[in-house]
């Protein structure tokens, strides 16, 4: 069987049905719903203080019209947040390795900020497309790099968490082999190789939550400048 | 009291064929059933005045299971595989 470092990234399916569905709805178990109690209990305070602080951070550049976006962004980032750290744990799938996923969610996102933009104030949207201040002779050239530069925001946008991942737990598989292959024939470099493999996880749990991050202010940024 | 009336934990083994011929098998009972599971989960390890990562970390650790179970066909030739 020849088999390679990214088998770890392929879709596993038991008795037809594939884990990534159940990778995706998991987090709505860890995130539990509001009641009516006024005192509620210590999950659901930590979740409450998380959210508002991140409706805080995303909402404050934004104005009137772009407070509807808030229930988007914030559940956006919570998903992305909690299927990242998810993945973290042993023998788990990470449905945001896939490049299919981060582009179904990067794309229409990204669409809807442009059209928003093209229909409600199409001459600042326009506008947009050239720098104030630049000279003369430069203006054509500029107007086409900064068209390539935002139709390429819904590939950067996914690619950019896509390979991030990737990368992370490829790292991680590749460390954790030689460490483990290492282990009987010379002890001392295998515990220096677990040294790596622990500060790597811990660099991989601060990328999680940054990629997730830097996946919604990105979309909210981009919404700033249309809406 | 009755058999139907009575939750899983209290039917004794021998009665449990009989508790399952009166129980509601429809897909919305079923349904109605998994809710109710969830919930007292809920209520007995996470809405508690003071709950700890106890009630969290056993979710967790039944979702790395239920990946490991999901994977089982792959991980089980790893002993033999040359290349990792």
């Amino acid at each position: 069987m020849n088999l390679s470092f990214f088998d770890q990234f392929a879709s596993p399916c038991f008795l037809g049905i594939p884990l990534i569905l159940i990778s995706m709805l998991f987090p709505a178990l860890l995130l539990p719903t509001p009641n009516n109690r006024w005192i509620t209990n210590r999950l659901f305070t930590l979740q409450s203080w998380f959210l508002h602080l991140i409706t805080k951070q995303l909402m404050i550049p934004l104005n009137k019209n772009g407070h509807k976006w808030a229930l988007i962004l914030t559940s956006l980032m919570t998903m992305l947040l909690t299927i990242n750290l998810l993945g973290l744990l042993p023998y788990t799938f990470t449905p945001t390795t896939q490049l299919s996923m981060n582009m179904a969610l990067a794309f229409p996102l990204w669409l809807a900020t442009l059209l928003t933009g093209l229909r409600n104030q199409p001459s600042t949207s326009l506008g947009h497309l050239l720098p104030e201040g630049t000279p003369t002779p430069l203006v054509p050239a500029l107007i086409l790099i900064e068209t390539t530069s935002l139709l390429i925001r819904p590939l950067a946008l996914g690619v950019r968490l896509t390979a991030n991942l990737t990368a992370g737990h490829l790292l991680i598989q590749l460390i954790s082999t030689a460490s483990a292959t290492l282990l009987p024939v010379m002890p001392t470099v295998s515990i220096l190789t677990t040294l790596i493999l622990l500060l790597l996880t811990i660099l991989e749990v601060a990328v999680a939550m940054i990629q997730a991050y830097v996946f919604v202010l990105l979309l909210s940024l981009y919404l700033q400048e249309n809406i | 009291g009755p058999l139907s009336e009575r939750r899983l934990m209290d039917v004794r083994l021998g009665e449990l064929p009989a508790w399952l011929a009166t129980c509601d098998l429809s897909p919305q009972g079923l349904l109605g059933g998994v809710w109710k599971a969830c919930n007292s989960y809920y209520d007995k390890y996470i809405n508690v005045k003071r709950g700890g990562p106890a009630g969290i970390s056993m979710l967790l650790a039944g979702y790395c299971l239920l990946s490991y179970g999901w994977n089982y066909q792959h991980i089980k030739c790893h002993r033999w595989r040359k290349y990792h």
